[in-house]
């Protein structure tokens, strides 16, 4: 018996690498695909949040006789109906979390830590009623002194969040509680010894503020509790099976009887991967004994739901005449909002990743403050040092008179490279990028006054994990696929693409879902642009199972051994003399025989996905600035980034697309604006400015594909990588356009003038 | 106080609802009309995830009270497809891969076809400053965009 991957239909057709139309569209073009706030069920209460006004505040006392006493209103829930958890720390997308602090940011409990920070919840058979009951909860706030910025955070004499956290990560331990929840580093060579070989050291320092990923879906969800524990929940969110395992703890619940179906989901970007209202949900639904529905507005998404972290951080890199890097240190200090958990760790890693440097030494700091708890948001923490460091490189190669793109290629990370955080990279595709812009028109187009043109390189690491999806051969020789992470942005077409080649049937007779909890075996979450890489090893091993299987049922059927058939072309083929005897079968003709030959055909790929090959990009930018306003419009743009092998090469562009626009939002115009009382002034999208369609132009993507060999089709994660490099590029570009190095984001229309302006160079 | 007795039509079907003063036209359309095509993403009229067509006018949803539409006509992404047969530019949508999570879908899908009423030769900054109102995260706008040229182009050939 032989089998083969990813080998042509019988005509000789490929779906993979091909645009095909996507299994999901015609439903999201029509209005029909159900999102979160779609769903609603019979008897349904609605639920709402009351938060703190607060940012930071002791909760005295909690009063909620008038709001229960109030017709219509079926429960009220507070601290008081979830039991407190122990500090334990689990992973959670490319972040840990505990749920000592879940618990707490799901509800306060002991202080209101930020402004919006829930602090109890009703469910009422409508929404005005449920609005009516908030306002008749009686809190009593002990109001207190709030830190905001980052460095304010880590002094000493700061107002302390939580008495009980002493910073990890240093000798000895600290005898005295602090803001600033753990010390993390990486270390590679001597850094000292290498600054002393360098003819030039440039040391900058970087300020990023607070972003939001912006999804255009508030959260939502949908819960109801039966009177026996079984449980039901229908919610947006990255990873339902996390969804279970967080709200079967923090209710107590057995995870068996939690079942979690993942609906359409309107965005995520890594924001979608923890829990806020469905505990809450469960709870009330659990306590009225009626379904519950609750969807944020927008103006809770922003108070109450993760942005990424923004941080302070200084980056010193040392280089030779001839370009050559020696030396590189970073220190980084990223706010992990009202609990730890910055993206820190990965933002130390990440920060010189893309160079082969002798000497590395990064520094992070993850310190909490009266914000929200951040969220991962693509490539969490890795836009914000390689930002840093991007900008620094620029600034070596002006001074050296070097080329950016030849700088870049001369210290790239390439196979055989040992990252400083640890591995030595396989074969990796950020020279392929950085020849693949350096050949673009783009790079030698004429530029005028007041323009600038960048370039940065970006690196994420991309992971695996556990997955489940199943194939299933239908009576009719249709395949149904179930894969278990929610699929944001093209996943079942990638999905249902690789399910056809590996089984030589029509992409069209494949139709594949998302599975709910109850379908599949664990599945980790879609993050770390992991969905596609470790679905189609899934769906590869399950297709694997099958073919297995229909060969025995050829060699029964045909009384052959098993070395005289092989699964090719979407058939079992008999082989030598045997063919002259029988014809092969395709997995239609065995689908129509299946009670007979074995029962029901199918297969299922569990699997600890590993070797996630790391993804490189280098963006180019064009912009111009105006003197009189400050406003910066980008121009031109072109990605290219490897991608392993594109399965579905119209959704891989998409996302480097989609990437570069959020990073273009990121760098020039997107933050959290707090006031001297720290509350957030900007909680909506007319003042939280997310880019729009005429804020940009067509963002070029060239495809590089260089394999990853650990995958049978070469796929490498592509979605995170895309965000990095722009605000690197965007800075070095504005560098460009006006002689004006910008060390803070965003680089927004009044600072930008105002920076003009103390230089001389703007009259307005 | 008593619900206000509205009489409208829907996507050509004439519909009767009752609602509160304070419903938006995007409640009564997701609420009581089940017609959950038309999305709520901010509720202030910045996102255009809502976006409807009110006797040929493009609004926010969100921005209209229920109580506004009596005797007017309102269509939805649910009315944009006839029978079988899908608008060209929802086609094109599919075929050139204009959408990823999809929740900004329809409320581009009906801004577009608004414009492509009014012009069937826009240009690529009249594209970009017609559909500046509706909010897409996912796709950086350049498959929208080139696919709201492209099936404008399509129409103009016939």
């Amino acid at each position: 018996m032989a089998e083969t991957n990813g080998h042509p239909q019988a005509n000789g057709q490929h779906y993979v690498g091909t645009r095909t139309i996507r299994p999901d569209g015609v439903d999201k073009v029509t209005g029909r695909a159900r999102f979160g706030a779609d769903f609603n069920l019979p008897g349904q209460l609605i639920g709402r949040v009351l938060r703190s006004p607060h940012p930071h505040a002791r909760i005295v006392s909690i009063d909620t006789s008038k709001a229960e006493a109030l017709p219509g209103v079926k429960a009220v829930i507070t601290r008081d109906d979830f039991a407190d958890q122990p500090s334990e720390f689990i992973p959670a997308g490319e972040m840990m979390m505990n749920y000592k602090d879940v618990v707490r940011n799901v509800m306060a409990r002991e202080k209101a830590l930020y402004e919006g920070h829930a602090v109890a919840a009703v469910a009422a058979t409508s929404t005005a009623i449920a609005r009516r009951a908030l306002k008749l909860i009686d809190v009593k706030y002990e109001v207190l002194p709030h830190v905001i910025d980052v460095v304010e955070a880590m002094r000493p004499d700061a107002p302390l969040l939580h008495d009980d956290l002493f910073t990890a990560g240093v000798e000895p331990k600290p005898e005295k509680p602090s803001n600033i929840a753990k010390r993390v580093e990486i270390k590679q060579g001597d850094v000292e010894a290498g600054f002393k070989k360098a003819d030039i050291i440039i040391e900058r320092e970087f300020k990023t503020a607070p972003v939001h990923q912006g999804y255009i879906e508030p959260h939502a969800a949908v819960a109801t509790v039966s009177e026996d524990g079984s449980t039901e929940l229908w919610t947006t969110t990255q990873g339902h099976f996390i969804v279970r395992a967080h709200c079967a703890r923090l209710l107590g619940l057995d995870i068996g009887k939690v079942r979690v179906t993942a609906t359409e989901i309107g965005g995520g970007f890594g924001g979608k991967t923890v829990v806020y209202l469905e505990p809450l949900a469960l709870a009330l639904s659990r306590k009225a004994n009626r379904p519950v529905k609750m969807v944020m507005s927008r103006e809770e998404v922003f108070k109450a739901s993760g942005p990424t972290s923004g941080a302070t951080v200084r980056v010193k890199l040392g280089a030779r005449k001839d370009g050559k890097f020696v030396a590189g240190f970073a220190e980084l200090k990223y706010q992990a909002g009202a609990f730890q958990g910055s993206p820190v760790q990965p933002g130390t890693m990440c920060a010189y990743a893309p160079y082969d440097i002798e000497h590395v030494h990064v520094i992070g700091y993850d310190v909490v403050s009266n914000r929200p708890k951040v969220a991962a948001y693509r490539a969490p923490g890795a836009p914000i040092s390689e930002y840093a460091v991007e900008s620094v490189v620029d600034e070596i190669a002006k001074k050296l008179e070097i080329d950016p793109i030849d700088l870049r290629m001369q210290n790239a990370a390439r196979e055989g490279t040992k990252a400083a955080y640890g591995p030595k990279f396989g074969p990796i595709g950020l020279e392929e990028t950085l020849n693949a812009i350096k050949k673009t028109e783009h790079w030698n187009a004429p530029l005028r006054k007041w323009q600038g043109r960048g370039v940065a390189s970006g690196f994420w690491f991309n992971i695996g994990g556990e997955t489940c999806a199943s194939l299933t051969v239908n009576e009719d020789g249709t395949v149904s696929l179930m894969a278990g992470t929610p699929d944001i942005g093209g996943l079942r077409a990638s999905l249902a693409a690789v399910a056809a080649d590996e089984l030589g049937v029509p992409y069209d007779k494949v139709r594949p879902i998302i599975g709910d909890t109850g379908s599949l075996g664990f599945n980790f979450l879609t993050g770390g642009s992991r969905s596609a890489f470790s679905g189609s090893l899934a769906i590869v091993e399950a297709a694997k199972q099958i073919k297995a299987d229909l060969c025995a049922r050829a060699c029964k059927l045909w009384e052959a051994r098993p070395d005289q058939v092989e699964f090719s072309e979407g058939h079992v083929r008999p082989l030598g003399a045997l063919a002259e005897k029988v014809k092969p079968m395709s997995v239609a003709d065995f689908a129509k025989v299946a009670g007979k030959t074995g029962g029901p055909i199918g297969g299922v790929g569990r699997i600890n996905a590993q070797g996630a090959g790391p993804s490189f990009g280098t963006h180019l930018v064009d912009l111009e600035v105006d003197p009189e306003t400050g406003r910066t419009t980008i121009l031109r743009y072109t990605v290219a980034q490897d991608a392993g092998r594109a399965l579905h090469p119209a959704y891989v562009e998409g996302q480097f697309q989609g990437g570069a626009v959020q990073g273009i939002g990121w760098a020039l115009n997107e933050e959290y604006i707090y006031g001297e009382d720290g509350k957030l002034q900007n909680a909506g999208f007319l003042d939280y400015r997310m880019p729009v369609a005429s804020d940009v132009p067509m963002i070029d993507a060239i495809l590089v594909e260089v394999g990853n060999p650990k995958h049978p089709y070469g796929v490498r994660g592509v979605g995170e990588t895309p965000i990095v490099p722009p605000l690197g590029a965007i800075a070095n570009a504005m560098e460009a356009a006006t002689g004006v190095r910008f060390t803070e984001l965003p680089m927004s229309p009044p600072k930008v003038l105002k920076a003009l302006k103390d230089k001389g160079l703007s009259k307005a | 106080m008593a619900k206000h007795h509205i009489e409208a039509k829907v996507n050509g079907d004439a519909v009767e609802f009752l609602c509160e003063t304070e419903d938006t036209l995007l409640d009564v359309l997701r609420d009581t009309l089940s017609l959950t095509g038309s999305k709520e993403g901010c509720s202030s009229g910045d996102c255009g995830a809502c976006s409807v067509m009110l006797d040929g006018r493009l609004v926010c949803s969100c921005l209209v009270l229920g109580c506004e539409v009596g005797g007017r006509s309102v269509e939805t992404i649910e009315g944009m497809a006839k029978g079988e047969t899908l608008h060209p530019l929802q086609q094109r949508f599919l075929e050139g891969a204009a959408l990823q999570c999809g929740i900004c879908t329809p409320g581009f899908l009906v801004a577009s076809r608004a414009l492509l009423e009014k012009t069937t030769n826009p240009t690529e900054h009249e594209v970009r400053y017609w559909l500046a109102g509706n909010l897409c995260r996912c796709t950086g706008y350049d498959k929208i965009v080139t696919a709201v040229m492209d099936t404008a182009a399509a129409m103009r050939k016939g």
